[in-house]
């Protein structure tokens, strides 16, 4: 068995692809009221970005950007974030998840629903990335 | 009289890579050997996919979506390549052997 190096080309690929790919996942986050997309295809986006890093540069350098311990709490504060938005509708006297009714000051109910349904997919792509990442080095966890 | 050209030319590049895309994918089938059929797929896959999308980047003309063609196309171009050579030196590295004339074709080359 040869001694294994890692390759320069797919290294400085994934570090050259990785921010785009990361910047398009934020996109289709943020840009899915209009066109298709959401939280969940935002949130695998930006774990793929993750994903990339993780894979080609190694355990080390990849648990700078990322480590593993923030991956539970990460989807935890996505799945509150969720929640929280239904609840505080539900307290303001609406329906669950009636974003008219979130008592944000100086907002009428068409702003309001857009804002809401922008916070309830920034709270399903955190869990969506979070979970995604928290899988692989669950995965990898043994061969290390 | 400028959209006839624009289809002209569309068709012209869409049928090309289509014949591309076709080679990569007898060449998959058809070839013997891990190597040769990376060596297939990556170059003339690239090249047919790169073709199509310039295809359409012609059909649609100055647009936003063609923008984003573009930008498909350099992403392409980049990722294609770079996974085709991850996976060649990961077979290398897993000391595959290439198919040489003595090999024995049924037995594989695991030795």
């Amino acid at each position: 068995m040869k001694k294994r190096v890692a390759s320069p080309i797919v290294l400085l690929g994934s570090r050259l692809l990785s921010p785009y790919i990361m910047l398009f996942g934020l996109y289709v986050i943020f840009h899915g009221h209009y066109s298709p997309g959401g939280g969940f295809q935002g949130g695998t986006l930006l774990a793929a970005s993750l994903l990339l890093i993780r894979i080609s540069s190694g355990r080390r350098i990849s648990r700078i950007q990322f480590s593993d311990y923030l991956t539970t709490p990460l989807a935890v504060i996505g799945v509150l974030i969720y929640f929280g938005t239904g609840l505080t509708a539900l307290l303001a006297g609406g329906y669950f998840l009636d974003y008219g009714q979130l008592p944000i000051p100086g907002l009428d109910a068409p702003d309001l629903r857009y804002w809401g349904i922008l916070i309830i997919e920034l709270g399903i792509g955190l869990t969506v990335m979070a979970v995604l990442v928290s899988i692989f080095d669950d995965m990898i966890r043994g061969e290390d | 009289m400028m959209t006839d050209i624009q289809i002209i030319f569309t068709v012209l590049f869409v049928i090309a890579g289509i014949f591309f895309l076709l080679v990569g994918s007898i060449g998959t089938i058809r070839l013997p050997d891990f190597y040769s059929r990376t060596h297939a797929t990556s170059k003339s896959d690239t090249l047919g996919l790169l073709l199509i999308i310039a295809g359409l980047i012609i059909y649609e003309g100055f647009h936003v979506n063609s923008l984003k063609l573009l930008l498909i196309l350099l992403f392409i171009a980049l990722s294609n390549p770079i996974g085709s050579h991850a996976l060649a030196r990961a077979a290398y590295e897993a000391n595959l052997k290439p198919l040489f004339k003595g090999t024995d074709k049924e037995k594989g080359n695991q030795a």
